[in-house]
């Protein structure tokens, strides 16, 4: 009797229930069915052409979700993304352009375009990180500030006028290709890769899952919970800035009321398809990945096969409710 | 026990008055600064345009005291916009009722999601969005509605009862029932228990799971309301109509005072978050109209963010001076 009880294999980790396998494996196996749904039924789906389309339209929901992913991982979340995208998307044509102020040298220009709005929007996220930390906001409506407000800062700045422009130098980040790759699909690896390697293998990635996973804990265990904190939001404010940039040069344009709208919730979606519970400690860097991709190729499925673009709302909404359904009752049970 | 009681009731007194002091130095400074501002004519249409955002905000913050959030109210009242336009022909009535069970079935939606799935509030209802979006987006072909105008449908958002519009005439009818409901029934003492702690609620023996799935549907209901009122307003349904206007919603409860965590909250308050956070634009176009200064529209965004900021910040302070004192 004792035997059998200390046993550490019980009946749940002998055979994982099909709820758990679901919830494990249950995103790549939605991803590989889509695809071999699309073999089949979609024409010319095996092309570049197509995997470029999907994989371009996904990197800045990618950049965006990476960021999303270690905030929601302390348990918070970050809603002004979309206008720190904007922001940076008003703010960097601003300088390459010259109507902030007059920079000759076009290569400090292009420097400057891509140094100076991220700093703006990590500006922004270290703002929100205080709201969460130092005065104990909830970071719904910390964040919510920085939504209404930031998208306004971005209309203010340009007047709300689209910012058109052509800048090859400016533009490879979304235009330019790496080893036959393009340069923003490149950029969403590098950074999906960092983020991941910063989660597995640093101090600070086994601190952001503590912090979420218990802040009491992780307090009293010595963890710099603040710091941490407010670190995650000035990556996400980083990413989002970044993320805005690519928007911004592959339109060639800039317009403020535009760049990165709903991009919260896409992210947010991304992050919940993608497996990491929104109540805070995990981060699955690659399942966030793998859930904008399911997202993106649902509605490329949609759409390549006549359905509106309006009925791929109503199924990425259930694709939503029965992700996060399905890990629930995993982690439950 | 009694101190105890008393001070988080007093600070949240404290949050509610500001907001109403807020309200009135801006309605000051607005009457003393331009000349129509309190003509019958800026009020009147000042109520019917944010009459929509008061009878959204009001199901929010019913919501909201419980502990929960719903994001999609914009989305549910682009829908009933839409369907309350296709049901217009069969008269006033019947576009309401239209409009309102649409509300109503989202809102039903949302409490299922929640109570029965157990799927967090702010993923639910953010699913809830998306997907009447897309429903108003596919019923409504990708185009706006126009509404019968053959019936009297449009009276709904356009007309006057007594001199005062008739959207107004159905936010403050609103806003009395739910404070009726919130202060004096025990339905309502129902909802601020179940959000000051749902295991206390529960071992009280009340319905909590009911409870929650009555703010939900509440929600929906008001949101379905203030479609109809969009609709009859601007003579059609709009699908793409709503976009942020949750967030404006949660704004306004917020700056009235209501607690993002729950168990306190007041509908008075919702109602001058409301007001003061509308009125910022209007007074933003009175500015520009004296030709001092000329700030564009995009501004107000920018002001409501401050406004917003500066009061979770005194909120904050107010709440951490609170715990400090009875630590």
């Amino acid at each position: 009797m004792t035997i059998t009880d200390t046993s550490p294999t019980g009946p749940s980790s002998a055979r994982p229930s099909m709820l758990q396998l679901a919830s494990r494996y249950g995103t790549a196996a939605a991803l590989l069915l889509l695809i071999a749904f699309n073999l089949v039924m979609t024409p010319n789906f095996l092309s570049w052409q197509t995997l470029n389309v999907n994989l371009t339209q996904v990197a800045p929901i990618v950049i965006v979700a990476t960021g999303m992913t270690l905030v929601i991982a302390t348990g918070g979340i970050d809603l002004s993304v979309g206008s720190l995208m904007a922001i940076a998307g008003a703010v960097a044509p601003m300088i390459f352009l010259g109507t902030l102020l007059p920079i000759d040298n076009p290569a400090l220009g292009v420097g400057l375009a891509f140094i100076l709005p991220i700093l703006v929007t990590m500006a922004f996220g270290w703002f929100n990180g205080m709201l969460v930390t130092r005065y104990a906001i909830q970071p719904i409506v910390a964040t919510l500030v920085l939504f209404i407000a930031g998208r306004g800062i971005a209309q203010v700045a340009t007047n709300g006028n689209l910012q058109v422009f052509k800048n090859p130098s400016f533009q490879f980040i979304a235009m330019g290709h790496v080893a036959g790759v393009p340069a923003q699909v490149v950029l969403m690896l590098v950074v999906a890769a960092l983020a991941f390697a910063l989660i597995r293998f640093t101090m600070f990635g086994r601190h952001v899952l503590a912090v979420g996973g218990n802040e009491k804990a992780a307090r009293l265990a010595g963890i710099p919970v603040k710091r941490i904190k407010v670190l995650v939001y000035i990556i996400s404010g980083a990413l989002a800035g970044l993320a805005g940039l690519v928007v911004v040069a592959r339109n060639s344009a800039s317009d403020a009321n535009l760049v990165g709208l709903g991009m919260e919730l896409d992210a947010i979606a991304a992050v919940a398809v993608g497996g990491s519970l929104l109540t805070g400690g995990r981060a699955n860097i690659f399942g966030t990945m793998l859930g904008a991709l399911v997202i993106q190729l649902v509605r490329y499925t949609l759409l390549a096969n006549g359905v509106p673009d309006a009925a791929a709302l109503v199924v990425k909404a259930g694709l939503i409710v029965i992700a996060v359904y399905v890990q629930q009752r995993a982690d439950r049970s | 026990m009694f101190l105890t009681r008393l001070r988080p009731k007093s600070s949240g007194d404290l949050a509610r008055l500001g907001v109403m002091v807020a309200l009135f130095a801006l309605i000051l400074f607005g009457a003393l600064r331009y000349e129509n501002f309190l003509s019958s004519f800026n009020i009147l249409s000042f109520l019917r345009y944010n009459a929509m955002f008061a009878l959204i905000a009001l199901g929010m913050c019913f919501v909201i005291i419980t502990g929960g959030i719903d994001l999609s109210v914009g989305g549910v009242a682009a829908l009933a916009s839409v369907v309350s336009a296709f049901a217009s022909p069969y008269g006033w009535a019947a576009g309401m009722a239209a409009g309102m069970a649409a509300g109503l079935a989202f809102g039903v939606l949302n409490g299922v999601m929640i109570t029965q799935m157990r799927i967090q509030p702010f993923i639910a209802t953010l699913a809830a969005m998306l997907a009447s979006y897309g429903t108003a987006l596919l019923l409504a072909d990708n185009q706006s509605v126009s509404v019968s105008y053959d019936t009297a449908f449009t009276m709904i958002g356009q007309d006057d009862i007594l001199g005062f519009p008739i959207p107004a005439w159905i936010a403050l009818v609103a806003y009395i029932l739910g404070w009726i409901f919130l202060e004096r029934l025990p339905a309502g003492r129902h909802v601020l228990a179940v959000g000051d702690g749902e295991a206390t609620a529960s071992l009280m023996g009340l319905k909590v799971t009911r409870t929650i799935f009555s703010v939900y549907a509440f929600s929906g209901l008001l949101a379905g309301l203030a479609g109809t009122v969009l609709a009859a307003q601007f003579g059609a349904g709009q699908p793409t109509e709503g976009v942020g206007w949750e967030l404006f919603a949660i704004a306004s409860v917020v700056v009235g005072g209501t607690l993002l965590s729950g168990g306190a909250g007041s509908v008075g308050a919702t109602l001058a978050g409301v007001l003061l956070l509308g009125m910022v634009f209007n007074v933003l176009n009175f500015e520009n109209g004296l030709g001092w200064i000329s700030l564009s529209a995009y501004w107000q965004s920018v002001i409501r963010g401050l406004f917003l900021l500066v009061v979770v910040i005194l909120q904050a302070k107010i709440a951490t001076k609170r715990t400090d004192s009875i630590e």
